[in-house]
């Protein structure tokens, strides 16, 4: 009885919930913010508008639509390979006794966190005549290995990369499914295989379908495999054409980009696999583990391979070519330098910094206000991160070299702001979710208590919010500075012509130069920052739960 | 023999009662005039009125959802009233043009959850409200809060390591120390174990005393406003159905809802005639009937009778007035539903020791002395 009247308490109404109509200060900020951050899109439209009649000629253009085709023939085969092998590795892990399941889960994740560009370059370099496999294979015998690249290799090193996101979801909805269902199934008469395909499919069918979005979603978002890979997808179209001066039909092919994009996103709104049932673990996962016996050190290889394949060879293959084993390390121009990191490290410090002042008002609006505005800036930020990283740069680049006053272009057009208001457009939505999340584990109470003790708004928040989602902040900050570290299409097209080479872009560099031993450092340490922003990822979650 | 854990009503302290019923202006500490709160169609605080007299414990008492818990807030400025004005201690902090934000009232607030700061420590929890003194002086007034809740050992203590009887005194402790014109509590027992409540309602209430601070609580539980209180406000819809002295507002509620939201409730029917009532319960002379006097003669009414006003007994079965249908064992005593001949539902209270059968038919007749309210038949 106490408790009921508890839950109706002072929380019933929450103050400035905007239910009165009337929009706080914040919301209205957080409003703006978010416009701010997604209006430079918008150019994409006048582009394409000034282009009059011929977008029409140029959008049936066979060669528009043989990439439109190669586009959605990349996903729709990177998207069921990674159910294929995420879903097999996900039952694994959570439903049967494999041995050390923890570790596999966490090192068949562990993909995830490599930039699949980085494992584009460990596979052209390993596989193929004069391959690095060759080298190692060629005294036992083996001296034919076939090249990957093209369609196939890019399919490979993609799925490879992005299956974990099958995994993760898949994983959650079997750990969150009532396995007194699949008992009750059993109890029916339902044999093992008829339980599953009655029970458990149906209820994990939700979150398998969310992963193969995630799956969908950065395929067709990404930059840097179809490009080592030379597969002319609508990332390298739009690159292409754009460095060609082609800047309209650039804008062309981002908006249908987009609108993939965006039919993809609707169908996930479809689907409804919100947050609860796909991602959430709170059911029990005990009882109804199934026994493998002795073939659960034979299942146990299926993590381990991929495993292998995806962490072990790119950091075994930027490790030959640390030590001078690959052509290209000790030989010509384009040497190394720390230099280069510390550029890394001091653009995602930018990035990372001008994210929390954009991600602190949206974040904390969402999570306080429960009005339609303030879920209407936390919605829009998030346009960003599903904008492809080319086309955002081209966005902004058109925008800063067509939509401005010749004065005005020069202040803007590939200069340091700028290309920190791209990172933060993209990667701001990391940390905002991050501070939400923080926020709203906050007791509201807390923040009244401080006005009733005599704070003001602003002081409330910083003597009790602010130390209380200081975890938060860290994390978000922390994964916007990640990212940005391996960010490529943005670095690659909008670094300032005075800025010396990024981690990432020298390797851009060197592979476009053949030079791939001189990528071994940089690849490496990416690897590592990899790793951390799945320690912060993980950490994160473990704190959430 | 009754069975009341109340101190009981004698008629010659009414006047005293009715002179806190109606309290003068000049000892008012906060005002509530018309004061009304609306949530979309619905109206949580209903043109709602009170005074509460300066070093005063006044429980606002209702179910969920009466608006008891509205109120609190506009009184602590963390909501606005859309009509009414409220003014503590002569100064409108609501009402008008006028809204005062908590930060700018001498209001402070215990709420339900404590929500003590998990970030500081108890003695910085204290501290969190106090202003305008130098840090000895803070320091000393910390001091002298945790010695007054009987803390003094866990000042640097985490709130997170304290019982829920600890945080409840810690909360109060750093809700006093800005020494507010007016002090809230929000349904301050609800978080405690039964067992810890009656505890720390006496002592919550002797700290309140002590200090001098006028209080205003929070509550759904009738047992916590009679126990605690010097007026309770019973609040129904969003409107003050009652207020006055625990005893008073118990004994003489001057409604069927007051009557039945305190304590268990039964009624006996009759026609008040030569004076007396002929109920099942026998003829009730019409001077134990609170306030019924010739001008109701001829009136149809139904006479409250609580279980410690009544008693079951076992009679000739000529003798018997009605049926045992029911029984809560409580421990000390049996509370028996008798179902009258007549239709009517009335409880008994008993002594544990004395034990009627199920379904055996009694004799229920009245065993107080004190008036008995009534209202006329519905």
């Amino acid at each position: 009885m106490s408790r009921e009247s508890g839950t109706r308490g002072l929380g019933t109404h929450l103050p400035g919930a905007g239910s009165s109509g009337r929009p706080s200060g914040l919301t209205v900020l957080a409003v703006l913010i978010a416009i701010v951050l997604v209006a430079p899109l918008g150019w994409l439209f006048v582009e394409v508008f000034d282009l009059g009649p011929r977008a029409l000629e140029l959008t049936v253009d066979p060669r528009t639509i043989e990439i439109l085709l190669r586009s959605i023939g990349l996903v729709a085969v990177v998207t069921v390979a990674s159910v294929l092998v995420g879903v097999p590795i996900a039952l694994l892990t959570a439903r049967t006794d494999l041995p050390f399941a923890r570790l596999f889960t966490v090192l068949a994740a562990l993909p995830l966190a490599i930039p699949s560009y980085l494992g584009a370059l460990a596979v052209l370099s390993a596989f193929g005549t004069g391959g690095i496999l060759t080298g190692v294979l060629a005294p036992i015998g083996i001296e034919q290995i076939p090249e990957i690249s093209g369609f196939a290799g890019a399919a490979i090193v993609l799925t490879l990369y992005t299956y974990p996101y099958v995994l993760l979801t898949t994983r959650a909805s079997l750990l969150s499914l009532d396995t007194s269902l699949l008992e009750a199934a059993r109890t029916l008469d339902a044999g093992r295989l008829e339980s599953f395909r009655r029970v458990t499919l149906p209820q994990i069918a939700p979150g398998i379908a969310a992963g193969a979005l995630l799956v969908a979603l950065y395929t067709l978002a990404d930059f840097g495999t179809p490009n080592f890979m030379g597969v002319e997808v609508f990332t390298q179209a739009i690159y292409a054409r754009y460095n060609n001066y082609m800047g309209p039909y650039a804008a062309l092919l981002s908006l249908q980009l987009l609108g993939v994009t965006a039919a993809l996103l609707y169908l996930e709104s479809q689907i409804g696999a919100d947050d609860e049932g796909a991602y959430s673990s709170r059911g029990s996962g005990g009882g109804a583990v199934i026994e493998l016996g002795a073939w659960r050190y034979v299942a146990v290889l299926v993590p381990a391979a991929v495993a292998l394949l995806a962490v072990a060879l790119p950091v075994i293959v930027f490790a030959l070519w640390l030590s001078g084993d690959a052509g290209g390390y000790r030989t010509g121009g384009l040497a190394f330098s720390w230099a280069y990191g510390w550029n890394s490290v001091y653009l995602a410090l930018l990035a990372a910094g001008a994210s929390l002042l954009v991600a602190l008002p949206i974040a904390v609006a969402a999570a306080r206000g429960r009005s339609r505005l303030a879920r209407l800036a936390d919605r829009l930020s998030y346009v960003g991160y599903a904008t492809p990283g080319v086309v955002l740069a081209i966005a902004l680049l058109l925008a800063s070299l067509h939509g401005l006053p010749k004065s005005m272009t020069e202040l803007v057009y590939r200069t340091l702001p700028l290309l920190v208001f791209a990172y933060v457009v993209r990667f701001v939505p990391q940390a905002i979710g991050a501070i939400r999340a923080s926020t709203m584990q906050v007791d509201h109470k807390l923040i009244e208590a401080a006005r009733t003790l005599g704070r003001t708004r602003l002081g409330a928040f910083r003597a009790v919010m602010l130390p209380l989602i200081a975890p938060g902040i860290a994390t978000g900050a922390a994964l916007v500075f990640l990212t940005t570290m391996k960010e490529l299409p943005i670095t690659q097209m909008m670094r300032p012509f005075s800025f010396d080479h990024t981690l990432v872009t020298y390797i851009w560099r060197v592979r476009e130069a053949g030079l791939y031993g001189r990528a071994a450092v940089p690849a490496l340490a990416l690897i590592v920052i990899s790793g951390l922003s799945m320690a912060v990822i993980l950490a994160q979650e473990g704190s959430n739960t | 023999m009754t069975i009341s854990q109340l101190p009981t009503e004698t008629t010659d302290n009414r006047t005293d009662e009715q002179a806190l019923a109606e309290p003068t202006h000049s000892d008012a500490i906060l005002e509530l005039d018309g004061v009304t709160r609306r949530f979309g169609p619905e109206t949580a605080v209903d043109d709602l009125s009170l005074t509460v007299q300066d070093g005063e414990l006044l429980t606002l008492l209702g179910p969920s959802g009466c608006g008891k818990t509205t109120t609190l807030r506009l009184l602590a400025g963390l909501d606005e009233p859309d009509d009414g004005t409220i003014q503590v201690d002569g100064d409108v902090v609501a009402g008008g043009d006028t809204f005062r934000p908590p930060e700018e009232r001498d209001v402070g607030l215990v709420f339900q959850e404590f929500a003590l700061f998990p970030h500081l420590t108890v003695g910085e929890n204290v501290a969190f409200g106090i202003k305008d003194r130098s840090d000895d002086a803070i320091d000393e007034r910390v001091g002298d809060l945790l010695e007054l809740v009987g803390l003094g050992d866990y000042r640097e203590a985490s709130p997170e390591d304290l019982s829920g009887g600890q945080r409840q005194r810690v909360a109060l402790a750093r809700s006093l120390a800005p020494e507010p014109a007016v002090l809230l509590l929000d349904e301050p027992f609800s978080n405690l174990d039964v067992g810890l409540r009656e505890e720390m309602r006496r002592e919550v209430r002797q700290i309140i005393k002590e200090t001098g601070v006028t209080a205003v609580s929070v509550t759904h539980d009738q047992e916590e406003a009679l126990s605690i209180s010097d007026r309770v406000a019973v609040i129904d819809d969003g409107h003050v159905e009652q207020i006055g002295r625990p005893e008073v507002v118990f004994q003489q509620p001057e409604s069927r809802f007051v009557a039945e939201f305190l304590g268990q409730a039964g009624f006996v029917s009759g026609t008040f005639a030569e004076g007396c009532v002929e109920t099942p319960l026998g003829c009730l002379d019409a001077d134990r009937i609170e306030g019924l006097d010739t001008e109701y003669e001829g009136a149809a009414v139904d006479v409250l009778v609580r279980p410690d006003d009544i008693r079951a007994v076992p009679a000739d079965p000529a003798g018997t007035n009605g049926r045992i249908v029911d029984r809560q064992y409580t421990g000390p005593s049996f509370v028996y539903t008798v179902e009258l001949d007549s239709g009517a539902l009335v409880h008994c209270e008993h002594n544990h020791a004395e034990e009627l059968g199920m379904d055996k038919r009694v004799r229920v007749r009245l065993a107080t002395d004190h008036p008995l309210a009534w209202f006329p038949a519905e």
